[in-house]
Parts: structure tokens; C-alpha cells; sequence
């Protein structure tokens, strides 16, 4: 689960205070908002890679306000994906678990896991270099759920990609709640995204995250 | 019909452009033609046989030796430095960084023999005073040769550095703290492999930097032959008894090492980095 209460951010020209949210373990919760609005803001500081001013967040009980990034077990997909130039697909999707100091033998298997339910198998050995919108996305995906996080934050996953590749992603973004159990916290700007995969709305307008409906009208 | 004269006379004139890229084109060929005509000269000057003397000189192999070993030395402690302070200068705001940001640029617009009398001065004084006297000679010593290129070849090493670390996103290392990594784990398995072009770049730039550093070495290491003679203070030595063909061929051996170095930049470097470390 996640867990807002009263969460003050100051981050140069952009501030949010007291926001709260809840979404309960294992939900598939969409956090809208306009671009500009904060939301990518609010997933770093849920990451623990923004300051917090004020407030606790919990993640599956636990209080991780005053956590590093590394210690808080969240599974983190930017929006721009940010997969790391020098290293082929494979050392992605192992990447967590290496620091994690799993066996040769087990990173295999899980490698192998992710790959074939990603569709990564015949990349696995290719750097992120002329990799397609998708492909990379998936690589990002796969590289953030490795390590079996029980929470998942995805900022905008679906932009930028073209139409067949967004239902493709759409549909495999319903299989990671399945596969996974994880508790995802999705955010973007698109009511057609969000209608599609949501079990809770929540929207953030003028720093204030009110729960609602996908289509109730933007500010 | 007067109409369309009237129109006519105001449009714009169409004139032949070649004077335009005529005048540039000098401007600009004479500097390349100097460029040109000192390698010429250079090479024009020097015989094989004039090299051969000068290599068989044990006074000048000295100098050869001293020269790569202090140059490969500084540059192996300039890396270290650069990319320490050229990644915090890249990516974090603290106290003081402008300050810092001026400091290393020092070594850069200071005139050389500046450079070689403060570091003599500096050896003069308190901790470093006492250092030279009970635990190792440096001025006019060996070490003062790798100090002094140090001193300035670090600054180029570091402002190379620090565009590096610019150039690449913070973003993928934010990533690698959310999947588990410290700060050095994500710095040393995802930046530091995206920085290796950079590195490299500002490898042969403090070398090339150190292979060429003669004011401070003058003043704060001296000329002594077999001792802190390294090539420029070879050229110096040849030329100011007169040995023109001697300073000429070590001139040759240092500017074929500098072309040498240009190459690797060229070829294996990232000139982005280069162009951006280099502008003041």
C-alpha cells in the first residue's frame, strides 16, 4: 500500500503541501494531472529522490519518510526512462539484483522470467542504443520490477508511444498487477489511459490531490 | 506599366558572392598557412641525422624518459582529481562552488612563471617547508617536474571532466539509487562507464598539457641536466648554447608526440567535450 499524510514538498518554483493519498495493497491506482501540475515531483519524493518538507509517507506499512532511495523498495519507471547507456538489456534486468548479491544461478532464472514475459528474449545481449519507444520501455520495466518490489511508480509510461505499441503496453501493464501483486501508482495526463487500467483516481490540481473519477473536469 | 520599372529598380541587386568567401577565405588561409609553415620549417630543419645525434644524446634520453614518466604520473594524478571534482562540480550546489569553480581556472589564465614562483614560495613556508627538509627533497628535485605540470594540467583535466559529467543525465543514476545503489555504487556502475570518452579526452589533454609545461618547471625545478631536464628545458638548454639542430630535433620528437595526441583526440576522444572544456 501507499500512504500519504500531509506531504509538503518545496522544490524550487513548485510546491505541494499537505497532500494526502491512500491506495491499498495491490491496487492499480492513476494519479492525473496536467503537465506541470507536480506529479512527476510527488513519484520522486515517494522514491525518496526529493526532499519532504512535511509529512510521512508510508509504503506497505512502513514509514519510509526519512529513507535513502535504496532502502525503500520501490520499483521507479521515469518518464523518460533513463536506461543506462553502457549497459546491455541483460545487466539491466539484473542490475538490482547484483546489488542485492543474488546467485549467478538465480539471477539467470529471473532474467530468463522477465525476458519471456517482457518479450526482451531476443534483446537481452543489445545495449539500450536504437532501441524502439516500446522495447526501451519494457526494458525499464523489467529492470524496476526485477528485485519483486511491492510497490511500482510509473511516470507517464505511455507517452511518446505510437498507438500499437501503447495497446501493447496497456495490455501488459494489466498483467503486472496478475504477475506481480505489486501496489502500482501510475501517473499521466490521459482519461483514456486511465479508464482503461485504473482501480482508483486520484487527481492533483493546484497542489492538492483530490480522489475522483477519470473524466471529472480538469482545473 | 511605369509601374513595374519603379518595382524592378528597388529589388534587390543580385551580385556575385565570391568576393565575400574571397575575403574570408584569406583571412582565414593565413593563419592556417603560419600553422602550416612552422611544421614545414620544423621538419624542413631537421635531418634524420640531426635526430638520430640528439636521441644518442644521454643528456637528451634522460630528458625523454623524464618527460613520459612525469607526464603519464601527472596525468594518472590528474585524473583521479578531475573526477572527484568534476563530477561534484556537475552535479551538486553547495557553499562555495563558484569560488571553487574560479580556483580551478587559476591555473589556467596564470602566466607560467607565476605558476612555477608561487609553487617555489609555497615550498618555502610551514608543513611543506618542513617536508622538504626531513622527508623529501621537492624543488628542484624530480617531484617539483610532476608538481608543476600537475598544477596546471589538473585544471584542464578537471574542466574536461566536469562537462562530462554534464553531458550525462542525472537522471539514470536517480534510478540506480531507487534500485538499491549508494551513491558510489551508482557513480562507478552506471556514470563512470558513460564518462570513459570524456576520460579519455581529458587523459591526453593533461598529458599533452604536461609534455609542453616549461615556465613553472623553469623556475621551480631549474635546468639541471640529468636531473629535472625534461624536453622543453632540452630546447631551452640546446638553444641557449647554440645547438640550434639539437633544439630543432627534440622540437620535432615533441610536436610529433603532440600530433600524435591530436589524432587520439580526434579519432577516439568525444570532440564535444573537448570544444566545450577548451572555451573560456
Amino acid at each position: 500500500m501507499i500512504s500519504l499524510e500531509d506531504v509538503a514538498i518545496n522544490s524550487g518554483p513548485f510546491s505541494l503541501a499537505g497532500a494526502c493519498l491512500q491506495v491499498a495493497a495491490g491496487d492499480y491506482a492513476i494519479l492525473m494531472g496536467k503537465t506541470g501540475s507536480g506529479k512527476t515531483t510527488l513519484l520522486e519524493a515517494i522514491c525518496g529522490l526529493r526532499k519532504v518538507v512535511a509529512g510521512r509517507i508510508l509504503l506497505m506499512n512502513r514509514d519510509v519518510t526519512r529513507l535513502k532511495p535504496a532502502e525503500r523498495g520501490v520499483g521507479y519507471v521515469p518518464q523518460d526512462r533513463a536506461l543506462f547507456a553502457s549497459l546491455t538489456v541483460r545487466e539491466h534486468l539484473c542490475f538490482s539484483l547484483r546489488i542485492r548479491h543474488w546467485s549467478e544461478a538465480d539471477m539467470a532464472a529471473r532474467v530468463q522470467e522477465l525476458a519471456d514475459w517482457l518479450g526482451l528474449g531476443r534483446l537481452l545481449d543489445r545495449t539500450p542504443h536504437g532501441l524502439s519507444g516500446g522495447e526501451a520501455q519494457r526494458v525499464a520495466l523489467g529492470r524496476a520490477l526485477a528485485f519483486r518490489p511491492a510497490v511500482l511508480l510509473l511516470d507517464e509510461p505511455l507517452t511518446a508511444l505510437d498507438s500499437e505499441t501503447k495497446s501493447e503496453m496497456v495490455a501488459l501493464l494489466r498483467t503486472v498487477r496478475s504477475h506481480t501483486g505489486a501496489t502500482v501508482l501510475h501517473v499521466t495526463h490521459d482519461v483514456q489511459e486511465a479508464k482503461t487500467l485504473a482501480d482508483c483516481i486520484f487527481h492533483l490540481r493546484d497542489g492538492v490531490i483530490i480522489p475522483g473519477e477519470a473524466d471529472s473536469p480538469m482545473a | 506599366m511605369a509601374e513595374t520599372v519603379k518595382e524592378s529598380e528597388h529589388s534587390p541587386v543580385s551580385r556575385s558572392d565570391w568576393p565575400f568567401f574571397v575575403c574570408f577565405a584569406i583571412l582565414g588561409g593565413v593563419y592556417v598557412i603560419l600553422i602550416v609553415g612552422l611544421l614545414v620549417a620544423q621538419a624542413a630543419f631537421t635531418s634524420p641525422a640531426h635526430v638520430l645525434a640528439a636521441l644518442a644524446s644521454p643528456e637528451i634520453r634522460y630528458a625523454i624518459r623524464l618527460s613520459l614518466l612525469s607526464c603519464t604520473l601527472t596525468t594518472l594524478l590528474s585524473l583521479w582529481v578531475a573526477i572527484a571534482l568534476g563530477y561534484l562540480l556537475a552535479r551538486f550546489d553547495f557553499p562555495g562552488k563558484r569560488w571553487i569553480d574560479a580556483v580551478v581556472d587559476i591555473p589556467i589564465v596564470l602566466p607560467p612563471l607565476v605558476v612555477g614562483l608561487a609553487l617555489l614560495l609555497l615550498f618555502q613556508v610551514g608543513a611543506l617547508r618542513w617536508f622538504e627538509r626531513h622527508i623529501m627533497g621537492v624543488t628542484f628535485e624530480v617531484p617539483s617536474v610532476v608538481l608543476a605540470q600537475f598544477t596546471v594540467a589538473c585544471a584542464f583535466a578537471v574542466r574536461t571532466m566536469r562537462v562530462t559529467f554534464e553531458q550525462i543525465s542525472p537522471r539514470a543514476e536517480a534510478v540506480a539509487l531507487t534500485l538499491g545503489c549508494t551513491r558510489a555504487q551508482a557513480f562507478w556502475k552506471v556514470v563512470f562507464p558513460e564518462a570513459r570518452r570524456g576520460l579519455l579526452t581529458a587523459a591526453t589533454l593533461a598529458w599533452a598539457r604536461s609534455m609542453g609545461e616549461f615556465g613553472p618547471i623553469l623556475v621551480f625545478s631549474g635546468t639541471t641536466r640529468m636531473r629535472t631536464e625534461v624536453l622543453p628545458t632540452t630546447v631551452f638548454l640546446e638553444f641557449s648554447i647554440g645547438n640550434i639542430e639539437a633544439a630543432a630535433a627534440v622540437s620535432l620528437l615533441m610536436l610529433l608526440a603532440a600530433v600524435t595526441v591530436l589524432l587520439i583526440l580526434r579519432r577516439a576522444g568525444s570532440q564535444g567535450t573537448l570544444d566545450r572544456a577548451l572555451r573560456p
